[in-house]
């Protein structure tokens, strides 16, 4: 049975020429880069060049860029490095971000820390307007996401930075899903801190950044020894910084030719879902969406079966809706964006990679609505 | 995360459907909680001759309704009555924790069926 992974939002495979260039450093290059041997040295090469091309790519300085373990690390530096830094204040973020700024916002507000989280329109977008009224005149940070996990709406970034920076309120923006996918210029936009992470973009699990402009002055975040400039403690592992630079310097080569791609493969399973199965909505922005993905709810049916009669057909797609997360609530997202609640909890996302093709979509769908007749058919909220 | 016997009843249901002469039917759970169990009883001198379910929820809620309803059909209405949803899960061998409810509710449609039958009697 051929195998179809459609789950690149929740993690992808690491690319062969990635993979090639990390596994010198697990077995030859294995030195410790903070030594002063030659074993060490060599090894702070790699890290270092590392740095400088993820800079090159972000257009910032190398010494903006702090390699941590993972995206929520990432997000939770920022965040609480400038709670940390400012002592009481009010946070501004909106309702559809990732947990990892959800939740760390939350925990912040148990410490007397006040917290606005905006709203979204039915697209997912947050309104400028009233990210402007949410000011006050003690924010001390605005965090607000590019680009949606569960329905890929992209925030209008450079807007807000805009804003932040007349209000000069710092202004950090989870990038872990838009990086790799998007082109994103921090100096040009205005971006303050910016988080991302590896295995989003075809290298490895583990390693993440978090870039943050010179001057903010973002206190340490682990203590211990000096490695990234004494910021954020921890023996630096050569072989993942390598291989998220590897992969990213990969994922911005002919990105646009990529996209193209993406996109034409993203709206043909859009376009012949909606068209091939009744009762189907899409949810989330129709442009202004990442190139590889879709969420669409399908009515009467619960998200988790889809998925599930999916994969016995080698399908490997995931649901926004909570049965699958331990949860039981529908996706925040979507019931943000006003989706019904029976909607939400029959959605379903499928985010494309590099090695999908137009051809697969068709078996897709096909196997699509079959699961999805099959579990109408149980269902008592559907008559034929 | 599922057992074996969850996912077999789950992708092959034995008594998915309704009964168009049921005498007992009931009803528990709303969309907003993501699960909706209606189950159909034909019951004929205090047996229960048929039985049949539709779902709307996750694997472990159709996995539930299906195995609930297998393991009435033929029997009493007072064993019916008396089933719990302890005994749903065992035939399953085990659903995860925070989805003990479908069992649940398994239990609470089957209840629901009968006491339709019994209010029409």
């Amino acid at each position: 049975m051929e195998k179809i992974y459609l789950d690149h939002a929740a993690t992808t495979y690491v690319k062969e020429e990635v993979f090639e260039k990390m596994k010198p450093y697990f077995t030859e290059i294995f030195g410790n880069p903070s030594s002063l041997h030659s074993y060490g040295q060599t090894a702070s090469y790699a890290v270092a060049e590392a740095r400088n091309t993820v800079a090159k790519i972000l257009n910032c300085l190398p010494t903006e860029v702090y390699f941590t373990s993972c995206g929520t690390e990432s997000d939770n530096w920022a965040i609480r490095g400038i709670a940390k830094k400012k002592g009481k204040g009010h946070i501004i973020t909106s309702i559809v971000e990732h947990p990892a700024v959800i939740e760390t916002c939350q925990e912040l507000e148990k410490n007397g820390f006040t917290v606005t989280y905006l709203p979204v329109d039915k697209l997912g977008m947050i309104s400028v307007e009233e990210l402007k009224n949410a000011i006050q005149e003690d924010t001390i940070l605005i965090s607000i996401m590019f680009a949606n996990n569960e329905v890929g709406t992209i925030q209008p970034i450079e807007e807000i930075a805009k804003i932040a920076k007349e209000k000069k309120i710092p202004f950090h923006t989870d990038a872990v899903q838009a990086m790799g996918a998007v082109r994103i210029d921090v100096k040009e936009m205005g971006i303050d801190m910016l988080s991302l992470s590896a295995h989003k973009f075809y290298g490895p699990k583990g390693v993440g950044v978090l870039y943050v402009r010179n001057g903010l002055g973002l206190g340490k975040f682990i203590t211990g020894g000096e490695q990234e400039r004494g910021m954020r403690a921890g023996t630096t592992t050569t072989h993942q910084v390598v291989g998220l630079a590897t992969a990213l310097e990969l994922a911005y080569e002919n990105l646009e030719e990529k996209n193209v791609r993406m996109v034409e493969m993203r709206d043909y399973l859009i376009k012949n879902i909606l068209k091939k199965i009744p009762y189907t909505t899409l949810n989330g922005h129709t442009t202004k969406r990442l190139p590889n993905n879709v969420n669409i709810s399908y009515e009467f049916i619960e998200g988790e079966g889809i998925l599930l009669l999916l994969d016995m057909d080698g399908i490997a797609v995931s649901t926004g809706s909570a049965c699958s997360s331990g949860s039981l609530k529908s996706s925040r997202v979507l019931l943000s964006m006003g989706v019904e609640e029976g909607l939400a909890h029959g959605s379903i996302r499928m985010t494309l990679g590099e090695r999908n093709s137009i051809d697969q979509m068709d078996y897709v769908v096909t196997k699509l609505a079959n699961s999805v007749a099959k579990l109408r058919k149980m269902s008592p909220l559907y008559q034929d | 995360m599922y057992t074996k016997k969850v996912m077999d009843a789950f992708a092959n249901p034995m008594n998915a459907g309704n009964i168009e002469d049921a005498n007992g039917v009931g009803q528990v759970g709303n969309a907003s909680c993501g699960d909706i169990m209606k189950i159909y009883l034909k019951i004929e001198n205090d047996v229960i001759a048929d039985a049949k379910f539709e779902t709307f929820g996750c694997a472990a809620a159709i996995a539930s309704s299906d195995t609930a309803v297998g393991m009435i059909i033929g029997k009493s209405v007072e064993f019916a009555k008396n089933l719990t949803n302890a005994q749903v899960v065992e035939e399953l061998e085990g659903l995860p924790p925070q989805k003990i409810h479908c069992s649940v509710l398994a239990e609470e449609a089957i209840s629901e069926a009968i006491k339709d039958y019994e209010a029409k009697k």
